[in-house]
């Protein structure tokens, strides 16, 4: 298939953008006014290589085209003052070069720190992060999000104004500092890809792929940062979750349960690259949550009927992610994997104790409705899928749960 | 996560007139305080959308019929302070923000510029699931 012209402006812009307002941002020491410039600077490229014909260095022409923007508005900010104050100028930076190779790397966090800055709600900083760094447009990203495009500019923009706001210069923070905001990084990034992968198992067309963004800012984080374990492990579990999609919706966008799944629709491709990664992850020996997480994927991935599952390694696994995590969450599935392993009476014995600190929460009566049915419990599996079909905040699942109840309720087993 | 605020005819105290018996001032007043929270939550990047509907009157009840024309009951109802009047959908951090904006939608000045206190139903808009 070949790719239009603008597909191709559209792409190289993408990745050139990012590069651009690294090195704007830094030789000006702005984020917030550097990502507006490189932004203009993208809609004038759009327009001038449609009809003009890429330029050369695609990365160098954005640089200089936003450099000398941010070189006008410092002149006119400088000439009111004068006007005001009347001081003298101050000299202004020269446009910065494409940056070296080794530089970009270093680059590329600089820009993903900045956008999961710690002062930004998560919906600020996944808006900005899929902008400045994965090189969506406003409009596309408000399309992703099903809100107006003014409303979504207006997050980006206050989210810029906070960061500004917060005065922290743009540099490599110190060595803890920095694990603290790679962290956010990692969670920003897994927020776009559940983001993502929950409506792809919806009807909701036309929005943008967040899950296959999420992936891409995966890869990306994973080769300006090659060294840390939990970035591979993240774009593991991203790509062995990514792997089960073909095969977790019917044609009516139905969730389908892990059990039931077509394991041959599973992409072997995509669950072979993770598992490598995650074999590469694992081997520096820093286990964290995201490695973890993707070992129970690929245990899930090995097995290709359910039945091969081997219950026993992912209930161990739950376990370290317990004690990793501290997530009542988690206690959930591994109370689930011990019923596989053990009998339901095991998982409902680890249940116990839950109750208060998951009150209300769908996903507690989910869980032990399903432990219920197990026993041969029917009807106090229905009373908890009906509890949890009332609490829960998900169509699909909605769905799900009412059409288990209603099974059990007809007499039939759940198939 | 997304909420709709939803406002029915009737949510509002018995004593309060219809708005045909508010000044022009008042009724100015009160959609002016309208679209300048329509402003606000969109300068916050929160507003998703807000739409008044139209009256009671216009309104029509449709139910299938087994005989291939539907049975259609049209306006106006003696329940009709049931009856939806408008609604904003919001995209916001908390419940508790949501809240927040529908005791502001509540605050809109009514006749004499006191707070109307409509009533506002804060409904979640059902979304996505989170991974785990």
């Amino acid at each position: 298939m070949t790719r239009s012209p603008n597909n191709r402006i559209e792409g190289l812009l993408r990745e050139s953008a990012r590069r651009a307002l690294a090195a704007v941002a830094r030789r000006f020491g702005d984020f917030a006014d550097a990502e507006d410039a490189v932004q203009e600077a993208m809609i004038d490229a759009t327009r001038q290589w449609s009809a003009q014909g890429l330029p050369e260095s695609p990365t160098g022409w954005l640089i200089h085209v936003a450099s000398r923007r941010m070189t006008d508005r410092i002149r006119s900010e400088a000439a009111r003052r004068d006007r005001e104050e009347a001081v003298a100028g101050e000299a202004l930076p020269a446009a910065p070069d494409a940056p070296p190779e080794g530089r970009e790397a270093d680059d590329t966090l600089l820009l993903m720190f900045m956008c999961c800055h710690p002062a930004l709600t998560p919906a600020s900083a996944i808006a900005l992060t899929l902008r400045a760094v994965a090189g969506l447009t406003t409009a596309e990203i408000a399309a992703a999000f099903l809100v107006p495009e003014q409303t979504m500019a207006q997050r980006i923009s206050r989210a810029k104004k906070m960061i500004k706001e917060s005065g922290e210069p743009l540099g490599m923070p110190a060595t803890e500092e920095r694990v603290e905001r790679l962290r956010s990084v990692l969670r920003v990034v897994y927020l776009i890809f559940n983001e993502g992968y929950a409506v792809s198992a919806g009807s909701e067309l036309g929005r943008a792929d967040l899950a296959a963004e999420a992936i891409r800012l995966g890869r990306i984080v994973h080769l300006a940062a090659p060294a840390e374990p939990e970035a591979t492990g993240l774009l593991a579990l991203m790509l062995l979750t990514e792997a089960r999609r073909p095969a977790r919706a019917d044609e009516h966008g139905e969730l389908i349960g892990l059990e039931e799944q077509d394991r041959s629709l599973w992409d072997r491709e995509l669950s072979g690259e993770g598992r490598a990664l995650l074999a590469e992850a694992l081997g520096r020996g820093e286990v964290g949550e995201y490695q973890l997480q993707a070992a129970i994927a690929a245990e899930h991935a090995k097995a290709l009927l359910p039945e091969e599952t081997d219950w026993r390694e992912i209930l161990a696994l739950y376990g370290l992610l317990e004690q990793v995590t501290g997530n009542p969450m988690v206690a959930l599935n591994r109370a689930i994997a011990a019923a596989m392993v053990d009998g339901p009476a095991a998982g409902m014995a680890l249940l116990e104790g839950l109750d208060k600190q998951l009150a209300g929460h769908h996903r507690l009566h989910s869980t032990r409705a399903h432990l219920l049915e197990e026993k041969g419990d029917l009807r106090g599996a229905i009373a908890e899928y009906e509890r949890a079909a009332q609490l829960t905040r998900n169509l699909p699942e909605r769905n799900y749960l009412t059409k288990r109840a209603a099974r059990l309720n007809r007499g039939g087993q759940s198939s | 996560m997304k909420f709709m605020l939803l406002q029915a005819y009737g949510g509002v105290p018995e004593d309060t007139p219809p708005m045909t018996q508010w000044t022009p001032e008042e009724i100015d007043a009160h959609i002016t305080y309208q679209k300048d929270l329509n402003a606000e939550l969109s300068e916050r990047g929160e507003f998703v959308d807000a739409r008044g509907l139209s009256a009671p009157e216009l309104a029509k009840f449709v139910v299938w019929d087994e005989s291939g024309s539907p049975v259609v009951t049209d306006g106006p109802f003696p329940e009709s302070k049931e009856l939806l009047a408008g609604y904003r959908i919001i995209d916001v951090e908390s419940v508790e923000r949501a809240v927040e904006i529908a005791a502001q939608g509540s605050a809109a000045p009514g006749p004499g510029g006191r707070p109307i206190k409509q009533v506002i139903e804060v409904r979640e808009v059902m979304g996505a699931p989170i991974q785990h």
